[in-house]
């Protein structure tokens, strides 16, 4: 029992990292109604400036506010560039062109900071098992996943009351349920967007920071991305809250299933496997499951028909 | 206010359209020099057939048009005496010119404050002010008061068209450009509306231009009134005038008095109709 308990824990708090992913699709999709592929690539780009900034011996929290400062401009050259150029196209225009933002925007960031791995150090957070917590229960928990969760849930927070409590957060939804008529009502769309994207940008920003003290700083973050997938299936594209249980969810049960998967096809069916790997694949096979059943995802707003 | 004051002086109206010209996507010819004028304080209606270019008259005022790619590409566009038809729909909303469209375009996943709110964006009013207008807004469809919490998209459509109106009314306009407010709603429910679009002009000084293919209802309504055909305006004059028209009895209220005549003699007699006009 125990050691269920340590995989769910890990699971749930290694979930949470999917969270931070999934949560800058959700942010550029509430707003703008587009699928940003590249949402992967500024992780990697974010992560990358934010070393490239502290190799330059900047301190930890001025290279943050550097790297995000590099966020939005990247937030208002997509604006200008593509976005204002593609207004009123099909989405899947849209989303084109996203794909190719991804590869440009992975290549600027190799192209400024070199491509080589790097290592990044969250100052007084290890990635080590909280030692009371040890001593009490047995169950290993690492300090640097509730680090990440705890960052995650203020970042959730935070954005929360940013999009039901103030006039731009409300002029983002509005923007993502109509252009048109929040075009007639006077919200500058372009704005918005800037807006948008440059809290995506943020959101990428912490999500490369955590995945890159993780697993260092690497070309493989924008494959990240793929796992947030799953992620916003099962808690809706449109949904804040929905990329955290969406998250938990997804991170709980590819953690279970890896474990517990095995033992159980080998004494049901008696066949000696050397099943492995099922994490790669598993969080998809519970995505397929929820689109046939709940294609919305649990918390995605309903498509609304009047009949 | 000052500008309307010397513009009124100057004797020009309120909204001033010249002779304009309506091109899509590059090729398409929707409006072939449609010319009309709102006086301030007034309700003027645009009425025609569908496709007869009331939208797209709409549109290239309220400036909605780039985004349709859609172009003025002759004539001009004045409101208070200052050309308008370069700038953003933005910057419109603030000067006073907002345009209601056609089939509400409520923010169906906003709630009906929300959305109410909204239309408050392009202004630096003060908590105080939007709490005030929101309350004027509500006194004027007390209906949305009751349902200020329910999200938009499961409101009737006399609910979400009241929305729109009360959402254009939020941004403080003086013109509001109405664009087929009884699309597919009941006779009452059209009433209803047209009676508080009234209201509003009376009370809150709001001037309307506004598009209808109900003819009765909106002459009854309106103070003058402008027929467009194809494009072009074939018609224009003094709204109880138009309503008592023998043409426009036969061709837009379906009202004759000389028995039914064959579709054919009817276009002939439109024609020759236009080419005198």
């Amino acid at each position: 029992m125990q050691f269920f308990f340590e995989v769910l824990i890990g699971g749930l708090l290694s979930g949470v990292m999917y969270s931070l992913v999934a949560l800058g699709f959700v942010l550029i999709y509430k707003a703008s109604g587009v699928f940003n592929f590249a949402q992967g690539a500024m992780v990697f780009f974010a992560a990358l400036t934010f070393v490239g900034i502290t190799e330059l011996g900047v301190p930890f929290g001025f290279a943050l506010i550097l790297a995000f400062g590099a966020m939005i401009l990247l937030a208002i050259a997509t604006e200008r560039v593509v976005l204002r150029q593609l207004v009123n196209q099909p989405q899947i225009t849209l989303f084109m062109a996203t794909i190719g933002l991804t590869f440009f925007v992975e290549g600027l960031a190799q192209g400024m900071w070199g491509a080589s791995v790097r290592g990044l150090e969250i100052p007084g957070i290890q990635d080590e098992p909280l030692e009371w917590m040890m001593e009490a229960t047995g169950i290993g928990v690492s300090k640097f996943d509730l680090f990440a969760a705890g960052v995650s849930a203020i970042l959730v927070v935070v954005l929360a009351i940013f999009f039901n409590k103030t006039r731009v957060g409300r002029a983002l939804r509005a923007v993502a349920d109509d252009h048109q008529a929040a075009l007639a009502i006077g919200i500058p769309l372009q704005d918005i967007w800037r807006i948008v994207w440059a809290v995506a940008g943020l959101v990428a920003l912490v999500a490369g920071v955590m995945w890159g003290a993780r697993n260092g700083v690497q070309f493989a973050l924008t494959f990240v991305a793929l796992k947030a997938l799953p992620v916003l299936i099962i808690g809706g594209f449109t949904s804040i809250p929905g990329a955290i249980v969406g998250g938990l969810i997804i991170g709980a049960s590819e953690k279970l299933g890896e474990i517990y998967i095995p033992p159980f096809v080998q004494s049901t069916f008696g066949i000696e496997t050397s099943l492995g790997g099922i994490e790669g694949w598993f969080p998809y096979v519970m995505a397929l499951l929820f689109l046939l059943v709940r294609p919305e995802g649990l918390f995605g707003e309903k498509h609304i028909d009047r009949v | 206010m000052q500008l309307a004051q010397t513009a009124a002086a100057a004797g020009t109206p309120y909204l001033n359209i010249n002779n304009i010209e309506v091109i899509y996507d590059h090729v398409i010819l929707v409006l072939k020099g449609v010319s009309l004028q709102v006086e301030q304080g007034k309700i003027v209606a645009l009425l025609g057939a569908n496709g007869a270019g009331k939208t797209t008259t709409l549109k290239a005022i309220s400036n909605l048009l780039r985004a349709e790619r859609g172009d003025v590409t002759k004539g001009s566009i004045e409101f208070q005496g200052v050309r308008i038809d370069q700038m953003t729909p933005s910057d419109l909303v603030k000067r006073g010119v907002i345009q209601v469209m056609e089939g509400r375009h409520c923010f169906q996943h906003l709630s009906v404050e929300e959305n109410l709110l909204t239309g408050a964006y392009t202004r630096k009013a003060s908590r105080a002010d939007i709490k005030r207008d929101l309350e004027m807004v509500y006194t004027y469809f007390p209906r949305l008061k009751q349902r200020r919490g329910s999200q938009s998209g499961y409101t009737s459509g006399g609910e979400q068209q009241m929305t729109a109106i009360g959402r254009a009314l939020m941004a403080k306009p003086t013109m509001i450009l109405l664009d087929e407010p009884s699309m597919g709603l009941a006779p009452q429910i059209v009433e209803e509306i047209f009676e508080i679009v009234r209201d509003l002009n009376q009370r809150e000084k709001v001037s309307f231009l506004l598009a209808e293919q109900n003819t009765m209802v909106a002459l009854r309504f309106a103070d003058f009134g402008y027929i467009l055909e194809n494009g072009r305006v074939v018609m224009e004059g003094d709204a109880k005038e138009l309503a008592s028209n023998e043409d426009v009895k036969e061709f837009y209220l379906g009202l004759s008095s000389a028995g039914r005549k064959s579709f054919r003699d009817v276009k002939h007699y439109r024609r020759r109709k236009r080419w005198l006009a």
